[in-house]
Formats: C-alpha cells, sequence, structure tokens
C-alpha cells in the first residue's frame, strides 16, 4: 500500500506532469536567494520603532543604563498601581529588587500580573518585538500575564524583517523553538469591528529601551 | 461540516431580510475596505510587493514538492513529527489518534480553516473531547453552535446585542453590553482552559521548508497561549502553504496583515519549530504537523492552479458585492465569498455547488484587490463553463444558450429579429418609455422595470447618421 505521503507527493508530480527533481536541481533551488523589494525607510531605526510601537498602543520609556531597570519597573508598577510581584526572565537574574518585592524565574501560572523578559531583537518597520524561546526565555512571560514588560537595547533594534531575519540564523543555536513577533497589546475586534485591547495576551505592553 | 450550498439560494433570500445580518454586513464592509485601502496607500511599494508575491506563490507551485519534503526534514530536524493526509477523513482520524494516545479531555483550538474544512471539531466531540475555540470570533459561533461566516472575522455577522445574549446564556454570569465587558468576559472564561488544556491545535498560515516552522497569525494572542500552555500542540495546515525560507514569509506578511485586517501587521506573528528543548521551562512536550491534500495536488495540474496562490486574507469576500448582500452563511460551507465559490466546487464538486460560480456579477473587485493577484472571475467563469458542459446548468439555460448562438452566428438573422424585438418592446413601454411585465423575464420585471429601447436598433441608427454626413 502506498504511504499517504507518497501518495501526494506522486499526485502533486503528476499534475506537474513531471518525476521527481534531481539533485542538481534540489542544489539549485536551495541556492535561490530571495530577491524581493524591502519596502523603503528613510527614519532612524530607533526613532521608527518608538513611533510604530507607540502606534500599537505599546509604551516607551527610555533610559541610559541597565542599572536604571529596576527603577523603571517600580516607576511603570506604581503608575499602573500594580502589587510587587513579578516574573522575571532568567536572563535578568541578577537585577537587584528592593525591599517588598517578590520575584521567580518561573513560567508564568494563570494569575501572573506582571513579568519582565528581555527581547531578541526589534524591527523599526512595524514597531515590532523579536523573542527567541529558550531556558532564559520562557514563552509564557509574553503572553500569559496582564502588563508585559520588556527590555530592549537600542542596539537591538534592526530596520526590516529580512534583517531580524539574519540574526536569528547566526545564532549558534539555529532557530529557537518559539519566535515570538508582537506588535503592541492584545487586541480583538470580533465585537462589532470595534478594537479592544487585552482579548487573550497582555493588556499592556511596555518597553524599557536602553541606550 | 455538511455542505448546503444546494440551498445558496433560499439562504440568501433569509440573508436579505434578516436586519441584524444587514447591519453587521454593512459595519464589516465599510471598516475592512477603508482600512484595506489606507494601508496600501501608505505603502509605495504595495503594487510591487503584489506582482512579487505573485511570482513567488507561482515558484513555490512550481516546485511544491521539493518545499514539502524539505520542510518535512526540517520538522524532523527539530523533534517534530509530520503527519500526510490524502483527505479529510485521513486528517481526522490522524488528529484525532493523536488525542487519543494523550487521553486527552480538553482540546483548545486556535483559529484554523483547514480544521473547519476536515470536520475536526465534530470528529473531537464524538469521541468525548471538550473542544473549545479560543479566537473571540470562534467561540462566539461555537456558542451560537454555527459556522463561521468569514475565513478571517468568523462571527462578523453577530451584532454586540446577540453576543451580550449567547453570552449570559453560557457563562450564569449577569450580561454585559459593553465591548470592554464581553471580551473581558470571555478572556477570563478562557482562562483556565487554556492551562487545562491537554492538547492545542492551531492552524498554519505558513511552513517554512527553509526552518521547518509553522507560522500563526493571530491578533488576541488565543494561538500562542493555545499552542504553549497545551502538552501536545496539533498543527493542521494544507500542503500549499508551505515557503522556501523567512524572508519569504516575509513578503506574504506585508501582504496579509493589509490585505486582511488593515494594519500593517497583526499583533502576533508565531514561528513554531518543534517541542519543547533540554532546559526549557515551558511549551508543548510534542509537536505534530497534519499536512492536509484535500483535492489540492489535483488542483495544481489545471487552470485552478492559480487558486492555490490564496493566502487567506480574505480581501475578495470584503470587497464582494455578493457577499456584503448575502453574508457567508449563504454559500453553504466553509469557504465564502469569491475564494469560495471556486473553493468549494473544486473540493467538494461542481454538483454540489451549482449556484455558488454564478453568484457573481463579474465586476472584478476581488481580483484587483487580491494580494497575490489570482483572477477570481476567470476561475469562475471557466467553472461556468464546465457546468455547462457537464449540463449541469438548467436544461431551459442550456437550450436558450443555444438558440442565442444559433442566431447570433447568423448575422442577417440577428438583425432581423433584433429590428422586430426591439420595435415590438418599444410598442410595449410606449406610454411610459419603461416595461413592467414581461413574460418569460419575471426574475427580472418582478423586482423593477425593463427600460424600453428606442425603437430603431443600434445598426440602424449607425446607418442612418453615416447616411446624413
Amino acid at each position: 500500500m502506498t504511504s499517504a505521503r507518497e501518495a501526494i507527493l506522486g499526485a502533486v508530480r503528476t499534475s506537474l506532469g513531471r518525476g521527481a527533481l534531481d539533485d542538481a536541481q534540489r542544489a539549485e533551488l536551495d541556492a535561490r536567494i530571495p530577491a524581493h523589494t524591502r519596502p523603503a525607510q528613510d527614519e532612524d531605526p530607533v526613532e521608527r520603532f518608538k513611533r510604530k510601537f507607540e502606534s500599537r498602543s505599546g509604551t516607551v520609556a527610555r533610559i541610559d543604563s541597565r542599572e536604571q531597570i529596576v527603577a523603571a519597573v517600580e516607576a511603570y508598577r506604581a503608575a499602573h498601581d500594580l502589587k510587587k510581584k513579578i516574573a522575571v526572565g532568567g536572563a535578568l537574574r541578577e537585577l537587584k529588587w528592593p525591599r517588598g518585592w517578590k520575584k521567580h524565574h518561573d513560567p508564568a501560572g494563570i494569575d501572573e500580573a506582571l513579568s519582565l523578559t528581555t527581547c531578541f531583537a526589534a524591527v523599526a518597520e512595524t514597531g515590532s518585538l523579536v523573542f527567541a524561546s529558550g531556558p532564559d526565555n520562557p514563552i509564557t512571560h509574553n503572553f500569559v500575564p496582564d502588563d508585559h514588560i520588556v527590555v530592549l537595547e537600542a542596539k537591538q533594534i534592526v530596520a526590516r524583517f529580512e534583517d531580524a531575519w539574519t540574526v536569528l540564523r547566526n545564532r549558534d543555536t539555529g532557530m529557537p523553538r518559539a519566535t515570538n513577533i508582537v506588535s503592541g497589546p492584545s487586541r480583538t475586534a470580533d465585537v462589532e469591528q470595534t478594537i479592544q485591547l487585552g482579548a487573550h495576551g497582555p493588556r499592556r505592553v511596555h518597553v524599557i529601551l536602553v541606550g | 461540516m455538511e455542505i448546503r450550498s444546494r440551498e445558496f439560494k433560499q439562504r440568501s433570500v433569509f440573508a436579505i431580510h434578516d436586519a441584524n445580518l444587514q447591519s453587521a454586513l454593512d459595519r464589516a464592509r465599510d471598516g475592512f475596505i477603508g482600512t484595506r485601502a489606507a494601508r496600501a496607500a501608505e505603502l509605495p511599494e504595495f503594487e510591487q510587493l503584489r506582482e512579487e508575491a505573485k511570482g513567488l506563490k507561482n515558484h513555490i507551485l512550481e516546485h511544491l514538492d521539493h518545499y514539502l519534503e524539505k520542510y518535512e526534514a526540517a520538522v524532523t530536524a527539530a523533534g517534530g513529527h509530520v503527519h500526510w493526509a490524502r483527505d479529510a477523513a485521513e486528517a481526522r482520524r490522524i488528529v484525532l489518534e493523536i488525542c487519543k494516545r494523550h487521553d486527552a479531555k480538553t482540546v483548545t483550538k486556535g483559529k484554523s480553516m483547514i480544521s473547519e474544512e476536515i470536520g475536526l471539531n465534530e470528529a473531537l466531540i464524538a469521541n468525548g473531547m471538550e473542544v473549545v475555540e479560543t479566537d473571540l470570533g470562534e467561540y462566539i459561533i461555537q456558542l451560537a453552535e454555527e459556522p463561521p461566516s468569514h475565513i478571517i472575522a468568523p462571527a462578523v455577522h453577530k451584532t454586540k446585542k446577540q453576543i451580550t445574549e449567547l453570552f449570559a446564556a453560557h457563562h450564569d454570569r449577569p450580561p454585559k453590553t459593553s465591548v470592554p465587558d464581553l471580551v473581558n468576559e470571555a478572556r477570563e472564561m478562557l482562562r483556565g482552559k487554556f492551562f487545562a488544556a491537554d492538547v492545542g491545535i492551531t492552524g498554519g498560515n505558513f511552513l517554512i521548508a527553509e526552518t521547518g516552522s509553522s507560522v500563526i497569525v493571530t491578533n488576541e494572542g488565543n494561538g500562542d497561549l493555545t499552542q504553549t500552555l497545551a502538552k501536545v500542540h496539533i498543527v493542521t495546515s494544507s500542503i500549499e502553504k508551505v515557503v522556501p525560507t523567512l524572508d519569504d514569509a516575509t513578503l506574504l506578511l506585508r501582504l496579509l496583515a493589509r490585505s486582511a485586517t488593515g494594519q500593517e501587521t497583526e499583533t502576533y506573528t508565531t514561528f513554531s519549530t518543534g517541542p519543547r528543548r533540554k532546559g526549557d521551562i515551558d511549551g508543548p512536550e510534542e509537536y505534530h504537523v497534519v499536512l492536509v491534500d484535500n483535492g489540492r495536488s489535483k488542483m495544481l495540474g489545471g487552470r485552478f492552479r492559480e487558486m492555490l496562490r490564496c493566502i487567506r486574507c480574505g480581501a475578495c469576500m470584503n470587497h464582494c458585492p455578493v457577499y456584503g448582500s448575502v453574508g457567508g452563511h449563504a454559500y453553504g460551507w466553509v469557504y465564502p465569498g469569491p475564494m469560495g465559490s471556486v473553493l468549494t466546487p473544486l473540493i467538494k464538486g461542481l454538483d454540489n455547488s451549482y449556484d455558488l460560480p454564478n453568484a457573481c456579477t463579474l465586476n472584478g473587485r476581488c481580483a484587483s484587490v487580491c494580494p497575490v493577484k489570482i483572477p477570481l472571475p476567470d476561475l469562475l467563469r471557466e467553472l461556468r463553463h464546465m457546468q455547462h458542459q457537464r449540463e449541469l446548468s438548467p436544461p431551459t439555460q442550456r437550450h436558450a444558450l443555444a438558440l442565442w448562438r444559433f442566431v447570433a452566428t447568423r448575422p442577417k438573422l440577428y438583425h432581423f429579429g433584433e429590428r422586430i424585438a426591439t420595435r415590438a418592446l418599444a410598442l410595449a413601454g410606449r406610454t411610459k418609455g419603461r416595461i413592467r411585465r414581461m413574460p418569460f423575464a419575471a426574475g427580472w420585471t418582478d423586482t423593477r422595470d425593463l427600460p424600453a429601447p428606442a425603437g430603431k436598433t443600434f445598426i440602424d441608427q449607425w446607418k442612418a447618421r453615416r447616411g446624413q454626413k
């Protein structure tokens, strides 16, 4: 009996009017370099990222150095009157938290309200954050809490998605298990086309931009 | 899902008289058309990208076997499993087996049109599983026990008031009337389900051969919670969704968001590559992809290959005057609007869906907005041709066409007949210049008057005027 796999690939080839490709043809396809148009951009990538991210209801606070991260988180927490309980990505394990704060590095639980994570890159084109999952970057931190705070270094901002893929390909560990592109808070327009934030993912996404 | 496309005409009459539906359709049309046009206008390269996307999809289809094999190898290398399904029944069987192996009780789902196409929910429920749709629109229609009426906005036919009533009836909570309260209630109701799920099923907008990744595009984040929190992640997708590289996917993503919801990007685009890895503290323990053919390999062979370029944005239906008048349910199966009127006959058979290719005015707006430039009106016309050849069209229509052909290919006879008809019609409408009732044409004159002709044919008038010069 032919397997479904062979049957489908066979039917595809019959429809294409040819047999399987030979090694030379396959090598040629594998060497193909996508040459599509990249939309023009004449804006400073950092400024454009900020403008686009804010246009999608994200917020940005800029700080000069990583020493100010905890203070920036505290300012955000106070502004939104949140509890001093936070899920922190393992990459930010070294941060020192003032008295009264409870932090953990576990996956986000069902009642998780606030998380602080790093990201892998950001894309100026659309104001998007790129997250790469890994032991220090559990992806529940990006989706479960009501408030998600992201530490982004200005030098991590690239112009277009194709640039982000280049950075991703150059990682030692290759393609992450999950690569999340996040452009602002969760939203839905499923009730009468009215845009409402906070559907299932975070209600607010706040970027602490370093540098 | 059972096909009910034979009832298109009855369902259309019903839809046109449904005031709730008409107000929902008006609102949706205005929103979708305006935002898409604004985003397209903002991007000077938009038309160029459409042409390039068409070229990219043609390239992929021409080498589909190669990219599928490459994709499969990459998924396997990342620790995932690829399953091939020739048809809907085989796809259902594969998903069921995985769910049963894990003794699944709760199955959460991100939005997937393939899952609708293969009738997955019914199969899972029949096997005792609780199936929870997590996209808000899908959740609403699941409560209402209705199929989706739009491929990206499944509950677009529902008014806020209807959603209020549905939630009140199912949630055992006081009725919520504002949009924020309704959305929040759904968020609270579904939270526990995400965490309790044994299996999470999502679709796949794109499958990337380079990396073995499946891609989902959402605004709510429900798809991500579905696939991250369940023990097992199953992707249901179809063979034409494969793209060679991450860069290629980017070209299509730029067009998809703008064409679908009129945004530069959707809120979440997620690339999933295999199961949880060593050291990971969250993510699914198993990762499966079910690659569905269901008629596509056959479609690849002829005139309808172009349909396989479709990236499921919904722009064609948003711009279709017929869809805008009757909504998605009238079409009677999973895919409505122009793309559905092509796909449904090809997947479910021409005889099951006679009216669909004919429910088109050939105005061409769908083709003019399609991000991958599918000539939808041409394909619909081709289906009509096939219906005629297979004698599926009504005998009176075929005989009338044969008679017309006989006359039209004999110019003298044609002009003679034309002269008589023109005079007769002019006489019939002489007092008011219009005809209120016509034998054999009640379909026209029941709802409007037929303007009466001038009394002389165009050819006669042309000859007379040339004579004057």
